[in-house]
């Protein structure tokens, strides 16, 4: 029963979707839309959930004193900060949630998106090597692409030609092979969960 | 002259430039012709379309039409409103509104109406012929979407076709993948090193397909760690993701007739938060020192962080993404990636289920059937076979 | 350890250290690197200028502040632009973090211009699930949106009561780093028709160009690049043109090591065939 009923509700509804696509009716419409309200309200309701998890993990690592418990505590504190913050004193600018977001979690969000600069540059010298033909086209189509903006006088306006068209012909071409492969494997997982076939995300007694 | 004369030409002289004036301002422009309102197909029942043909002073003569004024009443001789106004040259309208009787714009399905069009020169105005009654309504079919119904049933026919097969004992070769045949290498060296394996299921929602592929991969591999006795973590980007990896682990380890090894505390909900995720990966791979990491979803800016990380770390790291602009960062910075769908085919692959292989190979023969008609419609485009395109062409 | 082995096997915090030079320098010693202006971006410059007082543009703010950097710039031009113009804006922030963030550039450049929240411009907010959101905004604005980002009913705007869905609109355009596009060119563009166009960020563009070649999107802005191309465009050259001379130097280091990289490698195979 405990897989039963949950394979049997994706199978209706499914099936269901998958054919409410071919139903313009207002009827179809209207069920399409309550199920996406629902998708909303799970949604919000699993939040709760992950933040109990989040909370059980850290605190256990509190009381263990386990390598990183400081960590922990500080993740604990800053969680408890921001939701006794937002409520008390809401989230306009100037209100103290506010300024968390702006002082420290802003920077520190551009922080981790700066490494990309300097791990570019250090994957960039690793991988890029004349190993075989393959690393060679790599080599050579990712150095035309840095070139397109460096200025370097007369030859800048065909180097942007040639990039417009290694962007516009072959990475076009292996975009859209990729693209049509992951439809296909899309609507082949989706087939595979409606009908039951893949079940190891349902778990078992 | 008499007085009488005098008066008659006075009058003259000031008539008859005003009836040549009034002669200009009583030329209408042109009405439109041939109005037709009808249901607007393949909708929700709450539209008409109105169709007409132009006015003849449409874009020529003096009483040069600007704009058409679309009217509408409940009876050919009730009181005609406007529902909209659209430029000259343009000779189809559609009349739509709300579904929902509550709001202002609400049209109501089943109701005849009656349509007029107004062409409109400056101040001048001439209408057209009354056409109607018309009325919306919601269709069961949509038959613009016949050729994608056509191509969901050829999958489907392929699906079961090669699932009969699998089923029969007929052996399907697929084509080695070098990242899935690297997995139990993986997992051997961590075991070896006794140190933990790192599965990162990335950024996407529960019901994204790379996510669903994800989580099958992830109870193939969990069943081997269970086996080798190797720990794997699993920390989570959503909460929902976290309950289902929960349950596929434990399942996997009671598969693999180890549940009293199963630890929950291992798969745990992190943060949804994309770079404070990574932060919190990074920092694992690096305090664990991760023998192996599999990056497996959906990923975004942060792939090449997490791939740099754990090459620091000296992770043997395998990735897989259908994200095509991450692609190329994780064959640059880890040992083997999959690429697109490879990453649905995992699965497939480590299981070597009839079922999941049956799936695969009619998803090949599906490419197979896309190339084909890929090089047909190139060499219609070619020459000009306009109808092999409309009979491609899907209206949504 | 020989020299070329060296070369090849060169401690990555040489790299770091580099990298962080080459973007300082910069700072210290400015110049201005001529930028070119590409046709996808000048598409959208044209189509933005080529709008009439009264009309009205959709512009998605579907970034959070860890793209700030890349995709700020391009919102505020284009933002401006269309101000400058008497444009209306109908803005959405789609992305968890970026309502705040979005908020703060809108009311900066809207007390610039003078422009009046609700009779210029309708912010309308944040809702979860980008993609459910932008599919029932083609129906109404007012479904997922029935009051805007400060709680003002949408149907009490003046600016909103002839602005339904995206019919009313001239076109949408998404400034993101995130997958929000992929909503927008399937549940807008291809569901409803909506004109679109795209600002992402520089990883992201190269995913984007069959969407332009295909006319699904009618622009594309790539990052910090396409930014101050529009600067140009718009003669108003800030922070993105600014930029180009750091991203600069940044690149010619970049290419420095994949090229010192490749001569090690060529030695030592050299060497090995010795």
């Amino acid at each position: 029963m405990r897989q039963q009923l949950p394979l049997t509700i994706i199978f209706v509804i499914g099936v269901f979707m998958a054919l409410q696509y071919f139903v313009p009716h207002q009827s179809s419409e209207f069920i399409y839309e309550y199920a996406l309200d629902w998708v909303i309200i799970i949604g919000v309701f699993a939040m709760a959930l992950g933040l109990w998890s989040l909370f059980l993990v850290h605190f256990a690592k509190i009381q263990k004193k386990s390598a990183g418990w400081g960590y922990s505590t500080i993740a604990i504190l800053g969680l408890v900060y921001m939701l006794i913050a937002g409520a008390l004193w809401g989230i306009e600018e100037g209100s103290p949630f506010m300024k968390i977001f702006w002082y420290i979690y802003t920077p520190i969000q551009a922080t981790m998106f700066a490494l990309l600069a300097f791990y570019i540059a250090s994957a960039a010298y690793r991988a890029f090597r004349v190993r075989n033909i393959l690393s060679t086209i790599l080599l050579s189509a990712a150095l035309l692409l840095m070139l397109r903006l460096i200025p370097i006088g007369p030859l800048s306006g065909p180097i942007q030609d040639i990039d417009r068209w290694i962007l516009g012909v072959p990475n076009l071409a292996a975009k859209r092979a990729i693209i049509i492969g992951v439809g296909l494997g899309i609507v082949a997982t989706a087939i595979k969960v409606v009908l039951g076939i893949e079940r190891s995300y349902l778990g078992k007694d | 002259m008499s007085h009488r004369i005098k008066a008659f030409l006075a009058l003259l002289t000031v008539a008859l430039p005003l009836t040549a004036f009034s002669q200009d301002t009583l030329t209408l422009p042109a009405p439109p012709q041939e109005v037709q309102a009808f249901d607007t197909p393949n909708d929700n029942g709450h539209s008409i379309a109105i169709r007409w043909k132009l006015s003849a002073d449409d874009g020529a003569g003096a009483n040069s039409v600007t704009m058409y004024e679309i009217l509408r009443a409940e009876s050919p001789e009730g009181e005609f409103v406007s529902r909209g106004v659209v430029a000259a040259g343009t000779s189809t309208y559609d009349d739509r509104g709300d579904k929902n009787t509550n709001r202002p714009n609400y049209f109501p399905s089943g109701t005849n109406f009656y349509y007029k069009i107004r062409a409109k020169a400056g101040e001048l105005s001439s209408d057209s012929e009354v056409a109607g009654p018309a009325s919306a309504k919601g269709q069961w079919y949509h038959t613009g979407k016949t050729v994608v119904l056509i191509f969901m049933g050829i999958f489907m026919i392929f699906v079961l076709i090669f699932i009969r097969q699998a089923q029969k004992g007929k052996e399907l070769y697929v084509r080695p993948i070098g990242g899935i045949a690297a997995v139990d290498e993986a997992i051997g060296r961590a075991t070896e090193m006794g140190r933990p394996i790192l599965y990162v299921m990335g950024l996407g929602a529960p019901n994204d397909i790379a996510s669903i592929a994800s989580y099958t991969i992830l109870s193939r591999i969990a069943k081997k760690t269970a086996e080798y006795q190797t720990p794997i973590l699993v920390p989570c980007n959503d909460p929902i993701m976290m309950s289902i990896a929960q349950e596929t682990v434990r399942t996997a380890y009671l598969d693999a007739g180890r549940p009293d090894a199963y630890k929950e505390e291992n798969i745990y909900f992190v943060t949804s938060m994309q770079f404070a995720y990574v932060a919190a990966v990074n920092g694992i791979m690096l305090r664990e020192k991760t023998a192996t990491n599999f990056y497996l979803g959906k990923f975004f800016a942060e792939s090449l962080i997490l791939a740099e990380t754990g090459s620091i770390a000296g992770s043997i790291q395998i990735s897989g993404t259908d994200e095509v602009a991450q692609i190329p960062f994780f064959v640059a910075a880890t040992d083997y990636t999959l690429i697109g769908e490879e990453l649905y085919a995992a699965s497939a692959y480590l299981g070597r289920e009839p079922l999941l292989l049956g799936t695969l190979k009619a998803q090949d023969w599906a490419k197979g059937l896309i190339m084909v008609l890929l090089i047909g419609g190139a060499l219609a485009a070619t020459l000009h076979w306009d109808f092999f395109v409309k009979l491609f062409s899907v209206k949504v | 350890m020989a020299f070329y082995e060296k070369l090849m096997g060169l401690d990555r915090r040489w790299v770091y250290l580099s990298v962080g030079i080459a973007v300082l320098i910069p700072f210290f010693i400015p110049f201005d690197v001529p930028v070119y202006t590409t046709p996808e971006v000048k598409a959208v410059y044209d189509f933005v200028e080529s709008l009439k007082e009264g009309e009205v543009l959709f512009l998605a703010i579907d970034y959070d502040p860890n793209a700030m950097a890349e995709l700020h710039p391009t919102a505020r031009v284009i933002m401006r632009q269309a101000f400058s113009q008497n444009v209306k804006l109908v803005i959405s922030a789609l992305s968890q973090n970026g309502p705040g963030m979005a908020e703060q550039l809108i009311s900066e450049i809207s007390k610039e211009f003078g422009k009046k929240s609700g009779i210029d411009y309708c912010y309308l907010g944040y809702k979860p699930y980008p993609g459910i959101t932008i599919l029932a905004m083609g129906q109404d604005f007012r479904i997922p949106f029935p009051s805007d980002y400060y709680g003002v009913p949408l149907d009490s705007m003046p600016m909103m009561r002839r602005i339904k869905n995206y019919d009313d609109v001239k076109a949408v355009i998404d400034v993101t780093g995130t997958n929000a596009i992929d909503f927008w060119l399937v549940n807008a563009n291809a569901r409803y028709k909506v004109k679109l166009a795209a600002a992402v960020t520089g990883v992201m563009a190269a995913d984007y160009y069959p969407y332009l070649q295909s006319g699904q999107l009618f622009g594309l802005l790539s990052g910090l690049k396409g930014a101050s191309e529009y600067e140009v465009l718009a003669n108003q050259k800030g922070f993105a043109f600014s930029g180009m001379r750091i991203q600069t130097i940044a690149h010619i280091v970049v290419i420095l090591f994949i090229v010192i990289g490749n001569i090690g490698f060529f030695i030592s195979r050299t060497q090995r065939k010795k």
